[in-house]
């Protein structure tokens, strides 16, 4: 593997008597879409801001391309970042705030003028670049403030939050068009999101957060099915986590379960009664207590068209799993 | 309910309408010094061509101009830095800051004004500080100066500075700065590009309400200010006062309000235009 593009070492912040940042040692590939995911006041936002240069580790290092980034300014790193709020300049239009960092390094007017033309039309807002910010809808704002951060051509991209500041329907296109725009251009995006739908499905690797420390890197599928901890079992979906020993669980997602009226064929099984069902359309969630033991979540696909659910409440049914359908956890 | 709308109206008519057209009949009267009061109305044109013809006049508003447009300028030099600082504060602190920026409110005008003369008088706290540290063997005297009539304007017009630049850049959202930080923006250019325009109604708002009152401003001049220090709001007294020149005195009151009237207007609708912006 290269020499990756951010290296982080022993990392911690903290804010008066609050640890925000425990600890965080990280590596991010170049070209990698990586997203850091993690409920609020997980330390996710510290993480982000350390890399950009608003805020000054405690302890540990930021190696940016090869350069250890200790005590240089934000304006002074090779990485651009995308606010939350876009922080879009009200004062200046579309243009201006597009060609703002251009004319911070001195590139020539007739270059800004080809660069703004460029981005504008690689974000799909040609003709907007008269339009200041409050005249633009939300959506052109987010991609004004992406154009921004793109045109200076950095090494890094980080991006705080995205999405969140769109409708649902909006931010399922634009995922799917960020996504796009960063394999295109072969950059590197780092994004920090409480979203776990946004980072399972734009991420080519995440790292899970929890009270300042990472509880667990990987690609998305490998943190869905192979959960380190009962943390991120629990974290990421839905997960049924059965202890078996003294410090031994087992992690069972709801659709590794197979449910049915009668006894199953399968390695594992257990019986009990439907006390809930979740019809979600495409299937339903049953809560199923079993017998003498703890209340169990399984998903079924709703097959057939006639009725809704193919269960009902009170009724009682069979659970199966195989050997290999959970993650045996130790912590 | 009509007497509550009538009320402000009467007073406005007899203490703001009835006056300003007593002033106005007056400019165009004649000076009688036999006469009490020494007045013959009429609709005598002199007045006027006197304030037009006569240098002292023009040299006395041309210099009131320059005086209010430097102290105004001080004022901002002064006034930015503390309501920048002010704005930064932690949020609990601004309330007191704030307080403590109109706290000279609370004594007089007039005995702030006399705290000075002591201050910068030749045997004044100042000097003799200077004296006696053996800084300077034989300092100036700064009272008399236009120097004091800038430092008692700029003392006494700060606060209608520092509030309007305060509550525009308390509305600044920080995170601004921080995106230009991000752009390559050194923080000088950052200020210049971001902060600057962004506080420029504050700077227009603090700026007009320094400099309005700072051209008809007599105390200050009268009691800091030199024989020579030459201020439209000193000669109306004196025309007043010294020379008993009723119509005079009137046709420059009258002249003042309407220079004035054009910063004022400025004033009212850049206030508007921010007014609808929020």
């Amino acid at each position: 593997m290269s020499e990756p593009i951010v290296r982080i070492e022993g990392l911690t912040k903290r804010f008066g008597e609050v640890p925000a940042v425990a600890g965080v040692d990280l590596e991010i590939a170049r070209g990698e879409l990586f997203a850091l995911l993690g409920g609020s006041g997980c330390g996710k936002t510290t993480l982000l801001r350390m890399i950009a240069g608003f805020e000054t580790p405690d302890t540990g290092r930021v190696i940016i391309d090869g350069q250890d980034m200790t005590g240089v300014p934000p304006h002074k790193r090779p990485v651009n970042m995308m606010f939350q709020s876009y922080a879009l300049f009200p004062h200046l239009d579309v243009a201006g705030n597009i060609a703002y960092g251009l004319k911070r390094e001195g590139v020539a007017r007739a270059e800004i003028a080809q660069r703004v033309a460029e981005v504008l039309s690689l974000v799909k807002l040609d003709g907007l670049g008269s339009r200041r910010p409050a005249q633009l809808s939300g959506g052109q704002r987010q991609r004004v403030a992406l154009a921004r951060a793109l045109v200076k051509r950095p090494k890094l991209l980080l991006l705080d939050e995205p999405l969140a500041a769109l409708d649902r329907k909006l931010r399922e296109g634009t995922r799917f068009e960020m996504v796009r725009l960063q394999e295109r251009l072969g950059l590197t995006f780092v994004i920090v999101t409480h979203d776990q739908e946004e980072a399972m499905s734009m991420a080519t690797r995440l790292a899970v957060m929890n009270a300042g420390r990472i509880a667990q890197t990987g690609p998305p599928h490998e943190l869905y099915e192979r959960p380190a901890s009962r943390f991120v079992a629990d974290f990421i979906g839905i997960a049924n986590i059965l202890q078996t020993g003294a410090r031994r669980w087992l992690a069972l997602r709801p659709e590794k379960i197979v449910l049915t009226s009668a006894r199953p064929a399968t390695a594992h099984v257990a019986t009990g009664q439907v006390i809930d069902i979740a019809y979600e359309g495409d299937r339903s969630l049953y809560r199923v207590a079993i017998e003498n033991g703890p209340v169990m979540l399984v998903a079924a696909m709703n097959v057939a068209r006639a009725h809704g659910s193919a269960h009902r409440r009170g009724d009682t049914v069979w659970l199966g799993w195989s050997d290999d359908a959970g993650q045996v956890l130790d912590e | 309910m009509r007497l509550v709308i009538a009320l402000p109206f009467a007073w406005l008519v007899v203490f703001f309408l009835l006056p300003l057209v007593l002033v106005l009949g007056l400019s165009f009267g004649t000076n009688s010094p036999d006469l009490a009061p020494p007045v013959e109305l009429g609709l005598n044109l002199a007045s006027f061509r006197l304030l037009f013809t006569d240098d002292l006049y023009l040299a006395a508003w041309l210099s009131s101009l320059r005086i209010a447009a430097v102290s105004t300028f001080g004022a901002l030099l002064l006034g930015y830095p503390m309501a920048y600082a002010i704005a930064r504060a932690r949020p609990q602190l601004r309330p007191l800051l704030l307080t403590l920026v109109i706290l000279p409110f609370w004594t007089s005008f007039l005995i702030r004004v006399y705290a000075w003369m002591g201050l910068l008088a030749e045997n004044g706290i100042l000097n003799q500080f200077l004296r006696w540290s053996g800084l300077v063997r034989n300092p100036g005297t700064i009272l008399g100066t236009e120097w004091a009539v800038h430092l008692g304007i700029v003392y006494a017009y700060l606060p209608f500075m520092v509030l309007p630049l305060y509550s525009s850049l308390e509305k600044l959202d920080w995170s601004l700065l921080e995106a230009a930080s991000d752009l390559g923006a050194k923080p000088l250019p950052a200020f210049l590009t971001v902060t600057l325009p962004l506080s420029l109604p504050g700077i227009v708002a603090g700026c007009l309400m320094v400099f309005i009152p700072a051209i008809g401003e007599f105390v200050i001049p009268d009691l800091l200010g030199g024989t020579r220090t030459l201020m439209i709001g000193k000669v109306l007294w004196d025309e007043f006062f010294t020379n008993s020149d009723w119509p005079l005195a009137s046709a420059v009151a009258i002249c003042l309000l309407i220079l004035l009237v054009g910063p004022i207007v400025i004033f009212q609708r850049h206030q508007q235009r921010s007014l609808e912006r929020t």
